[in-house]
This record gives C-alpha cells, sequence and structure tokens, in this order.
C-alpha cells in the first residue's frame, strides 16, 4: 500500500481540524502568511536593489578606473588661496592624463572629460545646463543608448564644431516638446547645433559621473570657446575654479590589470600634485563592495524574516499544544485500539504542517503581491527569485515538523489508560 | 506463585486467553496497592465469559491488563500465543491491534470522524487500502444493523447506534477477542437487550467475547464467569451452555 494512501485520511483529518477551528486556525496561519510573506518580499526587494547596484556598476564597466578631480580640504589648500573672489585651482590636469596613458601598463584608452554648469537658452527659455566637455571616445567608454540623430565624432574633434548631444534629461528640462535634431541652442557664449540625443542614466547608489548631465559638447569646442575656468557670479561676488579635467576615464585591457593599474595612477599622481585633488574609483571594487554589501543584507533581511516565522512557528506550537489537550481522549481511543506512538506522533506532525503549509501558501501570495505594490508605488525594482518560491515552501514544511514535533510528542506519550478517562 | 527462573507454562492452542498468577501492584504514595494479586484462568477460543465483580475488586485493572493497555507487575499473560508481560509499548500497539476489539462503556467514537470512518480507524492502522476499507465497513455496518448511517456523525446518532458502530468497529480487524467494558453501562434497558443480542449473535458466528461489567444480568448472558474480589479470584462458574 503506499505511504500517500495511509496518509491521506489523516491530512483529511488535519484539513477538517482545521475548518472546524476556522478563527483559530486563521489566526495561527497569519503567523505563517507574515513570515513566509516577508520572506519573499524582503528577499525580492534585496535583489531588486542588489541588481540595481551592480547593473550600474556594470555600465560604469569593470575594466575602467575612474580618476575624478576633488576640491582639496581648506586646510589642505594652503596658501594657493581661494577666498571670495579669487579662483581656485586644482585637479588633474591634461599633463596627468598623458603620463597616465603613456607610463601606466596595460592601459588601452583615457578620456578626458569637464563638468560645467553653463547659461543656456533655447528660444525663450533660460536656464543653467550641466554640460559634459568630452571626447567621442566617452560613448565607448560609457554606454549610452542613442535616440536619435548621434553621438559626438572625430570629426566634431577636428572641426571644433558647436555641436551638442542632449540626454533625455536635457531636452525634457528645455522643454522642447518638437524635433531637437538641427536646432540650435545658446550655451554660454556658443551657438551649438543638437546633433543627437542620447538616453540618461537612471536611479540607482551607483552614479555614473555624467548621470545627471543635460549636454555633451566636443572638449575641444569648450576649451576654445570658455577657457577651462568655471566662473559664477552669485550676490556676493564672482566664485570659480580652474579645472583642467574633472574626470580621467582610464579603460584597462582587462579585469586583472584593473587593480595594479589603480596603484599605478595612484603613485603616478602623487608624485606631482602636491595636494591630494584628485580621487581614484575603481568599478571593479565597487562591484566587490556591492556584492559583500548585498551578502550582508541579505543576512540581515534574512534574520529579520527569521523571526518573524519563529514567532509564526511558536503561535503554530501554542495551539498544537492546546489541541493536543482537547484531543485527549481521542488519542486515548486511537491508542487503544493499536494506534503506535509514532502512528500518534505522525498524525499531530500531519495537522500542523497542514496548518504551516496553508499559512506557507497564503503567506507566498502575499510574498509574490508585496513587491508587484512596492514596484507599483515606488518604482523601485524588486526581483521575486524563483528559488525563494521554493525556499517559502520549505520552510513552512520545516516549521511545521519542528514547532509540531513537541506537541506531539506530548500526545504520544499519554499514558492510553489516563487519556481515555480524560474528560 | 511463580516459581522464578522456571518457564511458565505455555497455553494450550485452544486457550485464546491465560492468566498465570497475574498481580497488578501500584504504589500509591509509601503504600502498595495490590490491585490483582495471583489471578489465574484461562478462556478457551469461542466462548462468551463475563468478569464480574464490585467496585475496588480489581475488575478495571483486570480489563486494562486483558486489553494489553498495562503489563502485569508479575505473572504471565497470554493472548492469542503471545505473552503481553514481555512486550514493549510497541508490540503491545499491535498486539492490541490484531488481536483486540474493544466496546466502551461510553463508545468512545471519534466525534469529527463519519461512522464509516470510525469503523475504519482500526483498518487505516492495519495498513488497508481505500477500497478495501470502504468495502469492509460496509459489510460491517450491514452486520451490526446501521448500515444506514454510515455517513453520519456520532453526534447525530442515538446511543444504541452508536453502540453498533463501536460494536463493527472493534470486528474491523477480526480480533481473536472482543472485550467489552460495561457495553450497556449508558443505555437504556430496551437498547441493552438488543446490544446484548447483537453480542450473542457474535458468540453465536464462533467469536470470542469477554464481557466485564458489575451487573449480574448482564453478566447473565454470558457462557461462562469469572468473579474477582479483592484482586484475587473469588469464584468461577463456568459450562452453562
Amino acid at each position: 500500500m503506499s505511504v500517500l494512501g495511509s496518509l491521506w485520511p489523516f491530512v483529511r483529518l488535519g484539513l477538517t481540524d482545521v475548518w472546524r477551528h476556522k478563527t483559530r486556525s486563521f489566526l495561527t496561519m497569519l503567523g505563517m502568511v507574515f513570515g513566509v510573506g516577508s520572506v519573499i518580499a524582503m528577499l525580492a526587494v534585496g535583489e531588486g536593489a542588489s541588481q540595481q547596484a551592480l547593473e550600474a556598476i556594470k555600465r560604469l564597466g569593470s575594466q575602467n578606473i575612474m580618476v575624478m578631480s576633488v576640491k582639496p580640504t581648506s586646510e589642505e589648500r594652503g596658501n594657493s588661496g581661494s577666498q571670495r573672489g579669487q579662483l581656485a585651482v586644482y585637479g588633474i590636469k591634461y599633463d596627468d592624463e598623458t603620463r597616465i596613458r603613456e607610463t601606466v601598463p596595460g592601459v588601452v584608452m583615457t578620456v578626458p572629460a569637464r563638468m560645467t554648469r553653463r547659461n543656456a537658452r533655447l528660444g525663450e527659455r533660460q536656464l543653467e545646463l550641466r554640460v559634459v566637455e568630452t571626447i567621442p571616445a566617452w560613448f565607448d567608454v560609457v554606454q549610452r543608448p542613442v535616440l536619435a540623430g548621434r553621438v559626438l565624432t572625430e570629426h566634431d574633434m577636428r572641426e571644433r564644431a558647436n555641436v551638442c548631444v542632449l540626454t533625455e534629461h536635457g531636452v525634457r528640462r528645455l522643454l522642447a516638446a518638437e524635433e531637437m535634431i538641427g536646432q540650435r541652442i545658446r550655451i554660454a557664449s556658443g551657438l551649438f547645433e543638437v546633433v543627437g540625443i542620447v538616453k540618461n542614466e537612471t536611479g540607482g547608489t551607483v552614479r555614473a559621473p555624467d548621470s545627471e548631465a543635460d549636454a555633451y559638447i566636443p572638449i575641444i569646442t569648450g576649451t576654445k570657446l570658455f577657457g577651462e575656468a568655471n566662473i559664477r557670479y552669485s550676490a556676493g561676488g564672482m566664485e570659480g575654479e580652474r579645472v583642467e579635467l574633472s574626470q580621467i576615464i582610464v579603460k584597462m585591457k582587462d579585469t586583472a590589470a584593473v587593480e595594479p593599474g589603480s596603484k599605478a595612477i595612484e603613485a603616478l599622481l602623487a608624485r606631482f600634485h602636491k595636494k591630494v585633488d584628485y580621487k581614484i574609483d575603481v568599478p571593479l571594487t565597487l562591484l566587490r563592495e556591492a556584492e559583500r554589501t548585498k551578502r550582508t543584507y541579505n543576512i540581515v533581511l534574512g534574520a529579520i524574516a527569521g523571526i518573524s516565522l519563529l514567532v509564526g512557528g511558536i503561535g503554530i506550537m501554542n495551539i498544537m499544544l492546546a489541541s493536543v489537550t482537547e484531543r485527549t481522549k481521542e488519542i486515548g481511543i486511537r491508542r487503544a485500539i493499536g494506534a503506535r506512538r509514532s502512528r500518534i506522533v505522525i498524525q499531530f506532525l500531519i495537522n500542523t504542517c497542514v496548518l504551516s503549509i496553508g499559512g506557507g501558501i497564503v503567506g507566498l501570495l502575499v510574498g509574490l503581491a508585496i513587491p508587484l505594490l512596492i514596484t507599483l508605488f515606488t518604482a523601485m525594482p524588486t526581483v521575486v527569485q524563483p528559488y525563494s518560491l521554493v525556499l517559502a515552501f520549505g520552510i513552512s514544511v520545516g516549521i511545521g515538523i519542528v514547532f509540531g514535533l513537541y506537541p506531539a510528542m506530548r500526545a504520544a506519550a499519554l499514558d492510553p489508560i489516563e487519556a481515555l478517562r480524560h474528560e | 506463585m511463580i516459581v522464578r527462573g522456571t518457564e511458565p507454562p505455555r497455553p494450550r492452542a485452544d486457550e485464546v486467553v491465560r492468566l498465570d498468577g497475574v498481580k497488578r501492584h501500584y504504589l500509591v504514595g509509601d503504600e502498595v496497592v495490590r490491585a490483582l494479586d495471583g489471578v489465574s484462568f484461562s478462556i478457551r477460543r469461542g466462548s462468551y465469559w463475563a468478569i464480574m465483580g464490585p467496585s475496588g475488586s480489581g475488575k478495571s485493572t483486570m480489563l486494562n491488563i486483558l486489553g494489553c493497555l498495562d503489563r502485569p507487575t508479575e505473572g504471565a499473560y497470554w493472548l492469542n500465543g503471545g505473552n503481553v508481560a514481555d512486550m514493549d509499548d510497541d508490540e503491545l500497539s499491535d498486539h492490541r491491534l490484531r488481536n483486540l476489539g474493544f466496546v466502551f462503556q461510553s463508545f468512545h467514537l471519534i466525534p469529527q470522524l463519519t461512522v464509516c470512518e470510525n469503523i475504519e480507524v482500526p483498518m487505516l492502522y492495519l495498513g488497508l487500502g481505500q477500497s478495501e476499507r470502504r468495502h469492509k465497513a460496509e459489510s460491517l455496518a450491514e452486520r451490526v444493523g446501521i448500515a444506514h448511517r454510515l455517513r453520519h456523525l456520532p453526534s447525530e446518532l442515538s446511543g444504541g447506534q452508536r453502540q453498533r458502530v463501536a460494536v463493527a468497529r472493534a470486528l474491523a480487524n477480526d480480533p481473536a477477542v472482543l472485550l467489552a467494558d460495561e457495553p450497556t453501562g449508558n443505555l437504556d434497558s430496551a437498547t441493552s437487550v438488543q446490544i446484548m443480542a447483537l453480542f450473542q449473535e457474535l458468540y453465536e458466528q464462533g467469536k470470542t467475547v469477554i464481557v466485564v461489567t458489575h451487573e449480574s444480568d448482564i453478566a447473565a448472558y454470558a457462557k461462562a464467569c469469572v468473579v474477582l474480589k479483592d484482586g484475587l479470584v473469588q469464584s468461577v462458574r463456568e459450562g452453562v451452555s
């Protein structure tokens, strides 16, 4: 005879028992519902967040090294001075780029860029645009899907052409509803023809250097028209800084070259810069860190979900203990008829599992619904992992067995004579 | 008295029940209560016995021992060829399952199961398949005259009907002994007569029936009788039929 056939009457008994105590069973199951639901939902949210972060880092390129200019802290600024009204001079230079390209082993390409804010005008609309002055190779190193037109070219560089590529974001800020390609916008003192529109990078904890850019122009055109100073006039007077390059993206030949490369760049810059007015970011390291963070994240979330499952399990155990007392006589009858202790244990375990699996299934649905709602209302990405569903089911069965065992053993340990006499 | 070191004599093949100097002592506080203090008798296959005695005579202890729910402190109890005194809990359970059919004073049906499911319980533990269980339960219900109530719950039945279900359940494992404990204690006299007639019928079909009771008119249905008093056999009346 099949094992399933001999268990089925007990499963049915468990189901009828659950049905007979609807309210009690429902309340007991709630613990499991929330426990299992939170496991799935938390894993989905955690996975969504980390996948987004990893995605962003990967887009920065795992074989790239980012070298950035940073304003030195006031103590370090020393007597080179940047009181109000004066020009702060700091940061990485073209010379640094050349040195890196020519001396650091394993460098494939270096891409310089200058991030500035320039007043711009399109028709009646006037606003400050965030402009990235760079070379065409930028678009090889940082992937930006082209929505219309083209990106910058070597031809633009040779011609020192007054052309610009807008981002989706920039287009929106300029309120340019009509076709933008071919239109001219004024950026500071120059008139630029829009040649292309690219997609922005969206959200995420790790940002690309151009994540909030509005426009790209050839760096050579920028130097020709604006020089290297970025001067802003404010109520107090003039505030400005002179930064040759805001950023160099160094592309290495492979990921193995990244770490020694970043050390070499660090040493190189330290030799030529008196102050620490630069910063080196390695996406690969960030990637590793993000993966570590993800692990920590999962452990914390897992612990929280584990606690709620524990609470759910204790609730079930509590109810099962009550049920054992309630059914003492039935246990006595079954034992008198000739049921071994182990059969009583199995009967009560099945009963507990019916409760925990029932709660687990509802919890599964809740766990699927919560990430959907989160994504719907907060636009936060969530990824329900198929394994988490299997995990949730496994957990329900596990909880049923672990927390059902004690009440079941208590039931089986009853003396049949005493149990029969119980009223 | 059992002489230690010697094996008690094995029962003859036709002795379905045999007790040799069965003692059952309890320790209550510091005091030893001798509920049974050396009881010996044997019951032949296919006979109809009553076990009588006033309360405090050791009747309940006798029932527990005969029903393999308890083991003798001393002495041997053979039921259908197996010595209960040597068995562990699982063996005792299996022995009950294969050899005994219980009928209780207060029926002891499982309230959340239907009549049919109650009758099926022993077969479930014996490992019978679903269709076989169903089929046998139906024929047993037929035999005790409760076939029209198979889908009902015990709470929907009268006392007499419940006891019929209990008898059907007790027969479900084809037991060597049908053991009834005050089977009419919760029934009115008319119903009692019907239930006792059912036992008579089963006896005539060849079942071994043991009824434990304190009522002499119930004991009168049996063909033989053991009377207990103060944990000892006071008298044995045999061979009326």
